[in-house]
């Protein structure tokens, strides 16, 4: 019996030295480029090694069963008339209750930290009369102060492009030039379906829906070129329907900026 | 209480067809229906993979170059319908059901055999329109989900197509789920108490009442769908003020109740297999009722988990995260209840069992996967990526399609009463296991990397990873051969099974195999233990 039980601990301590060196050592994600991507990387290490685990351990458990208990030839008759053991379901509803319960607060935590738990406003100070419910969305920020040095940008989507309008310079790119380190807020509608925002590098990805502006604020952190990609199928080119977001120093940025600056139209 | 009714009313036995022919017409014979269901469904499976064989060739290089962008959307639109309505819906649910509930209770047919027939016949001519809306202006193109604006702004003709079909098998769906709720309430052989039933039928009342509480949902987005395409209203179309994310709250009300209507069945016949097979009692049989009861619950709040990215707002993603994170417990504790069952057995290691064992494996690490899904922030990322198709075929194929396959391997004998050949079902179940596998695991790489799901063209640093995605595919489409072969061989020159070939305790096992019209020749057996393995030997010795 006592043997049984040492067995029975170095598996399982093997099953977690296995999950946990996989976790630890083995990317499957792409770059970090956001200050969202840390924290994202962050919760799946974490749910990577918990799935390991009980993966691992399920799959060892299926396969030892079919070969300790197999059929030998010589048997006959039945296994054992086992039909329950109600401390041991006790045990295996209790501690998966706990787990999840723990991971729904830690994605909580994680989800807050990313800002989704911010009242969601879109701080635009050209539009100080701005009333407009927007009830979709990542907002980082709910603070009006640090709302005044965000870079505005409404985005519009439609079938298959993404136009960014930087109001500050009057114009309108089909590239999204953002400078390192700075707090985006952007304002995003669709034109005619439902599209996605999403960059892969940045770890976010938001609808843009008809009728029903959304917000998604960032922090590029790395300088760099990554892909927009729309991720809501929106017709035959969907496939196609992909922007670059150029990450870049903010002199580089201010270049582009001021080169593409239209002088403002006076009403 | 129960309501006994007269066996000889139910069924006019000399104006249905003997032989083969009985199974082309309009019979009232529960049995019958039910491989009207399997081999109807299998077919559409057949249709279904062609589509999905067509999605991996085109996906096999990363420009759009093997069918036209519009087709391909086409294609990927049938693929799903196919596979969750006239395939993984109909035969978990009609095929088995209907095989299976009238013994398992002790009667001799459904408590509706008219409408029973009626519910089978809606689906070849809804399935054949669906197939056939091709030829018309080109099938529907906006998924399965047919997710407004694009469903209004797409040729009309497919998609008006594709809802009429979706409601015939929804109505379908719904005469069948009130069918079999009838039955295992109303028509229980007297002395059988709910609590002695086998678990196939706990599972079927509660798929049966997810169908009945939701189908309902479905069916009527869809009327307004419609209303906004052929009649110009204004429900989902934000052009005339209509709200989009209604309809996606609309849609997945039904539709994930749907992917427990899919899977709870399977868990059921799972629950059948093992203990046969292992000869050992189903491991806490009450603990798996509360647990069936439990999803069914969970099962209807948590929709929102589809919509993490769409217009939802925060508090909404917070609600929906737990209560679908917790879905995990009730359907944890079903695991660890198959594989105590499995513990101290006497395995029998054949088809049936490595099918079983393979959804075990397959539906663990999609459950993984779909724990870490419920979670808002990884979803956000994730969302709309080839992460969740890997996600749920893990689910709809790994664990449903396997258990079909392990159902049609354990009740082979009972309704032809030939044995299936054991190498032929070993060989189906290594390609099979490997094949799915290579196809479906690269793919949450290719979803956290950056590949959204949908897309005829991708960028080109994924052409390696969806080149072997593509190769397992090619397995899965090759490892039907055997099966198939294994079936027609089998079914003519296959060895006699006997009437009981496992020794099982269910019901459909004490009559003759194939069993008569009316399913016994006297009393209905009174089963008070159907997974009392090892207990019986005893006594008998």
């Amino acid at each position: 019996m006592l043997n049984k039980n040492i067995y029975l601990i170095l598996i399982i301590s093997l099953v977690f030295a296995i999950s946990f060196w996989i976790g630890f050592n083995v990317n499957l994600l792409p770059a970090e480029a956001s200050i969202n991507a840390p924290i994202y990387d962050e919760l799946f290490k974490i749910l990577f090694i918990i799935g390991l685990i009980i993966f691992i351990g399920m799959t060892i458990a299926v396969i030892y069963s079919l070969f300790k208990f197999r059929k030998r030839n010589d048997q006959i008759g039945d296994g054992i008339a086992l039909e329950g053991n109600l401390s041991l379901e006790i045990v295996w509803t209790i501690i998966p209750s706990i787990i999840v319960l723990l991971i729904g607060l830690y994605s909580y935590n994680i989800y807050d930290r990313m800002g989704g738990m911010k009242e969601l406003n879109h701080n635009h100070e050209m539009m100080s009369s701005n009333t407009e419910k927007i009830w979709a969305g990542i907002s980082q920020t709910s603070d009006s102060e640090i709302a005044k040095n965000n870079l505005s940008i409404e985005v519009s989507a439609m079938q298959f492009a993404f136009l960014f309008n930087y109001p500050k310079g009057n114009f309108i790119s089909g590239e999204l030039h953002v400078p390192v380190d700075q707090k985006v807020s952007m304002k995003m509608e669709s034109k005619d379906v439902i599209h996605a925002f999403w960059v892969p590098e940045f770890r976010i990805k938001q609808d843009i829906i008809p009728g029903q502006p959304t917000i998604l604020n960032f922090t590029p952190t790395k300088v760099g070129k990554y892909p927009i990609i729309c991720a809501e199928l929106c017709g035959p080119y969907h496939g196609g329907m992909r922007a670059s977001i150029i990450v870049e120093e903010e002199s580089d940025y201010k270049e582009w900026f001021n080169k593409n600056k239209k002088p403002e139209v006076n009403l | 209480m129960t309501i006994s009714i007269d066996p000889q009313k139910t069924n006019n036995e000399s104006l249905q067809p003997k032989g083969w022919l009985r199974y082309f017409s309009f019979s009232l014979d529960h049995k019958v229906i039910g491989i009207q269901y399997l081999v109807c469904g299998f077919l559409f499976y057949l249709i279904g993979g062609t589509l999905a064989s067509a999605i991996r060739i085109e996906l096999a290089s990363p420009m759009s170059d093997f069918m036209p962008r519009d087709v391909y959307n086409q294609v990927l639109t049938l693929h799903g319908t196919i596979m969750i309505f006239l395939w993984i819906v109909p035969v978990v649910n009609g095929a088995f059901g209907n095989y299976l509930i009238p013994f398992y209770v002790g009667a001799r047919d459904m408590a509706f055999p008219r409408l029973n027939a009626v519910a089978f016949w809606l689906i070849p001519p809804s399935g054949l329109m669906l197939v056939a809306s091709y030829f018309v202006e080109g099938a529907a193109q906006a998924g399965w989900t047919a997710y407004p604006p694009l469903s209004i702004t797409t040729p009309q003709s497919g998609q008006i197509i594709w809802i009429l079909s979706v409601l015939l098998l929804g109505g379908s769906s719904i005469f069948g789920g009130i069918n079999f709720i009838a039955t295992i309430i109303k028509l229980r052989r007297p002395g059988l108490k709910l609590m002695q039933l086998p678990m196939y039928c706990w599972a079927m009342l509660g798929t049966s009442l997810l169908v009945v509480l939701s189908t309902p949902v479905l069916a009527g987005t869809l009327i307004l769908l419609s209303f906004d395409i052929i009649a110009n209203t204004g429900f989902f179309n934000p052009v005339l003020g209509g709200n989009v994310v209604v309809y996606q709250h609309l849609f997945w009300f039904y539709s994930h109740p749907a992917v427990y209507i899919m899977v709870l069945p399977a868990f059921g016949l799972v629950s059948e297999i093992l203990p046969v097979h292992a000869r050992k009692p189903l491991f806490g049989y009450t603990t798996m009722v509360f647990s069936i009861m439990g999803i069914v619950v969970l099962g209807l709040v948590v929709w929102a988990h589809h919509m993490f990215t769409s217009g939802t707002p925060p508090w909404m993603r917070l609600f929906f995260t737990i209560a679908t994170a917790f879905i995990a417990v009730p359907t944890g504790i079903k695991f660890f209840n198959w594989v105590a069952t499995l513990w101290g057995g006497k395995i029998s290691i054949n088809s049936a069992m490595l099918f079983s064992c393979g959804f075990i494996i397959n539906f663990v690490f999609g459950g993984i996967t779909g724990v870490a899904l419920a979670q808002v922030p990884f979803d956000i990322h994730v969302h709309d990526t080839y992460f969740v198709v890997a996600h749920f075929h893990y689910i709809v194929y790994g664990g449903t399609v396997f258990i079909i396959f392990s159902s049609i391997y354990h009740w082979f004998p009972k309704v032809t009463g030939k044995m299936l050949k054991e190498k032929l079902g070993i060989l189906h179940f290594i390609i099979t296991f490997i094949g799915f596998n290579l196809c479906f695991a690269p793919q949450h790489w290719l979803g956290l990397n950056g590949m959204p799901r949908r897309v005829a063209e991708y960028d080109p640093q994924f052409q390696f990873v969806n080149q072997i995605s593509s190769l397992g595919a090619l397995l899965m489409a090759i490892s039907t051969i055997p099966f198939l072969i294994n079936v027609f061989i089998s079914v003519r020159n296959g060895k006699n099974a006997g009437d009981n070939p496992w020794n099982a305790l269910t019901p459909e096992w004490l009559t003759s195999s194939p069993p008569p019209v009316e399913n016994w020749e006297g009393e209905a057996p009174l089963v008070e233990e159907p997974y009392g393995y090892g207990k019986e030997i005893s006594e008998q010795t």
